[in-house]
């Protein structure tokens, strides 16, 4: 049985080979993000979900063009902004005209002057930037640019829609906040004050509290807090150890309210928070994952599953992010990033979840439906971790009503 | 309020007795053999990720008795082949090693575990909470740990005042070329304090898992307020140790808790400042805010008006 397998496998990939030998003229796109060191775990995931995707998406259907196939090809950028531009560098080198990046805003403020850089010079060998996930505001405000585009929701358009939810809740009198204390902690906290004191000012603000970003040994402490405010929500933008220890301290302690969070999902995250979190932590996101939207979405990630049993789906936008490239090169007809981008902008897409999905030409933000999930082992389809554990969706804000418009962007665009 | 004292006083001590298992062992190799040893917190987490990838197979109980013997083992090791051969090159060649040794078993738990944060977690009995007070919770888990703590506490205090064991320990921490004339094996005594305190922390590390984490910066997180609990409590006291754990337990848990700025202090006496003057940002500092400096900042008070620490005896 084993050596039969073996056999099929064998001769699968020597298929396999064969065809992409044959198709020789592969379209190149450079996935710059951290493969190594300690952001490894989210790069190296995000990468086989590009892949996948690619795969899937467009190399399945037959590719683009009439045959021209997607290759996803890494570049680890260790995610510092300086080896993120010397990746740049040798990905157009090697003539690749289509880079993605996601992990840190920092980054990919830097890539985005790059690019811009890079095209003002280089009007022949054009580079667009398909950025999947760095959220910061400021990258489709003032610092918008043509050849950029954010397939993810700012950090602003999250809070805008959370936001929402928590206004449409009654229940909800007296809100927690508490972050790590950096730039991305200062400016949710800055944005939720803002934002709940727009929509809902009877809502007291009983604690935003910052804490040192990795130090926290125990986070009870700030549990018996939160505990003592009769605080009905809380809301952090915390993740890696410090999420899971607040997610731990929090369930610990009893506390009956939703932890409303960005980063509370994933990567070991949602084994870790196991029952502790049970309906209690909620994650703002794009994409849903349970109920499964459409069969076709299903399909998808299962596969996925098969292919990649340790690994999940945690950033859908990168499907969404290739298929809209790959229709904007057949809508085209052609390659050429500055007819693609073209054809991008103001893009209508329905994705494989059955959302419809529009890329604003104004600053080239995609505006998509954000969803509140809760962390929960009932209902769940497809589970994160391989824990029993995952994101049941609870409401969905709809594109329009999630939306913020652009504030600052005067982007500059190419004549021709 | 009432909620929020007793709370913070329950977790100040789980927190402090925790922390005291670390440092009993730290402060006796420390007083025995004159070294900081920079790489007791890594024994800590080492204990940690042994007995999580122990549970994974044979349960938490297992693992609560295996990981500790385990990491006292390797600890012995250390002392026997690595810190006692560096001993002929002085002090300063041992406190080396040992930071050197935290950084290496750092990288190896990232290299075999990985860099996410495991999911170790408390065993199933002790899954419940065990009492409620004004709607929170506390865990029975962390109970358990107060216990722990304390029977640690009362075995190591009877064993070093009451045993002869103990008696040869006290001797050769003061005395240990007399101890040596007197026909007793010296080496052979610091390498099993040196396993026994790694063992302690292996321990601390083992139920500190699943309440705090265990990640690869669990070791970090704790290693430096060890030193400073040590130094405070009086090199090679036990007592000491055991006060200063307390101490700065309750100090870092009632920092947090209690929202007071420097402002709310000086209103007591009727002054006020200019809220936009040019240090308004130092009047509006609060006790949550300077919490992690408290610590750090009680320490060098201590070097400066008691050298000795709170208990010690030895001048070093």
């Amino acid at each position: 049985m084993k050596l039969k397998s073996t056999i099929l496998i064998g001769a699968a990939l020597a298929a396999l080979s064969a065809f992409t030998a044959q198709a020789a003229d592969t379209i190149k796109i450079a996935f710059i993000d951290p493969l190594s060191g300690p952001f490894a775990a989210t790069g190296t995931s995000g990468y086989k979900q590009a892949q996948y995707a690619a795969d899937v998406l467009v190399n399945q259907k037959g590719g683009v063009l009439g045959g021209q196939m997607f290759e996803i090809v890494g570049f680890d950028n260790k995610i510092s902004p300086k080896e993120s531009l010397v990746q740049l560098k040798r990905a157009i080198g090697e003539g690749i005209h289509y880079i993605m990046q996601g992990n840190s805003s920092g980054v990919a403020n830097a890539l985005t002057d790059a690019v811009k850089k890079h095209n003002d010079r280089n009007p022949d060998n054009l580079v667009l930037f398909l950025n999947y996930s760095a959220v910061d505001p400021a990258l489709t405000n003032e610092k918008c640019n043509f050849w950029h585009f954010r397939f993810d929701a700012n950090a602003d358009i999250k809070m805008n829609a959370l936001t929402d939810v928590i206004a449409a809740n009654d229940q909800i009198k007296k809100v927690y906040i508490i972050g790590q204390d950096y730039s991305f902690g200062k400016a949710v906290a800055a944005a939720a004050v803002k934002y709940l004191g727009e929509k809902r000012s009877d809502i007291e603000i009983v604690g935003n509290e910052l804490h040192p970003i990795g130090k926290v040994k125990d986070f009870t402490p700030y549990a018996t807090k939160i505990r003592a405010s009769e605080a009905d929500a809380i809301i952090t933008g915390n993740w890696g150890a410090d999420m899971v220890g607040l997610a731990k301290a929090i369930g610990d302690a009893g506390i009956d309210a939703p932890v409303y969070t960005y980063y509370a999902a994933n990567d070991g995250i949602t084994k870790t928070i196991g029952a502790a979190g049970k309906d209690k932590i909620r994650l703002i996101h794009e994409g849903r994952v349970n109920p499964p939207p459409t069969e076709e979405y299903l399909a998808y990630h299962l596969g996925f599953k098969e292919k990649y049993p340790e690994a999940d789906i945690t950033q859908f936008r990168i499907a969404n992010a290739l298929a809209m490239l790959a229709r904007a090169m057949n809508e085209t007809n052609s390659t050429d990033p500055l007819k693609v981008a073209g054809a991008l902008e103001g893009m209508e897409y329905t994705t494989i979840q059955g959302d419809k999905v529009v890329m604003r030409a104004e600053d080239h933000q995609l505006m998509q439906p954000i969803s509140i999930s809760v962390h929960t082992d009932e209902n769940i389809v497809l589970d994160a971790d391989n824990s029993g554990y995952g994101l049941v969706t609870e409401k969905t804000i709809s594109a329009e009503d999630a939306d913020i418009p652009p504030v600052g962007c005067a982007m500059e665009r190419p004549s021709s | 309020m009432l909620e929020l004292i007793f709370f913070s006083l329950l977790n100040g001590i789980v927190t402090g007795l925790l922390l005291f298992m670390l440092a009993s062992g730290l402060t006796l190799i420390f007083s025995m053999m004159g070294v900081l040893n920079f790489a007791h917190a890594s024994f800590y987490m080492l204990g940690a990720y042994f007995a999580y990838t122990v549970s994974m197979y044979l349960g938490f109980w297992v693992g609560l008795f295996v990981a500790p013997v385990l990491v006292g083992l390797m600890g012995a090791v250390v002392e026997r082949y690595g810190l006692r051969y560096v001993h002929r090159w002085g002090h300063v060649a041992e406190l080396i090693f040992t930071f050197g040794l935290a950084f290496l078993i750092e990288e190896i738990v990232q290299f075999v575990w990985g860099k996410d944060t495991k999911a170790y977690h408390e065993p199933e009995i002790l899954q419940f909470p065990l009492f409620t007070f004004f709607g929170q919770n506390f865990p029975a888990y962390k109970a358990f740990m107060l216990l722990v703590s304390i029977a640690i506490f009362v075995v190591l205090l009877l064993i070093l005042t009451r045993s002869r064991i103990g008696l040869i320990i006290q001797a050769a921490i003061h005395k240990p070329n007399m101890t040596a004339m007197l026909g007793h094996n010296v080496p052979l005594v610091f390498m099993g304090v040196f396993g026994v305190g790694c063992a302690l922390a292996g321990l601390a590390g083992v139920i500190a898992g699943p309440a705090l984490g265990t990640f690869p910066g669990m070791a970090v997180v704790l290693g430096s307020i060890v030193f400073v609990i040590v130094v405070i409590g009086g090199l090679g006291s036990l007592t000491g140790a055991f006060v200063a754990s307390l101490l700065i337990g309750l100090l870092q848990t009632f920092a947090i808790a209690l929202d007071y700025s420097v402002n709310d202090f000086l209103h007591l006496f009727n002054i006020s400042f200019d809220a936009d003057g040019a240090l308004r940002d130092l009047w509006t500092l609060s006790l949550p805010q300077i919490a992690p400096i408290l610590p750090y900042l009680l320490l060098i008070l201590i070097l400066i008006f008691r050298p000795t620490g709170l208990f010690g005896n030895r001048e070093t």
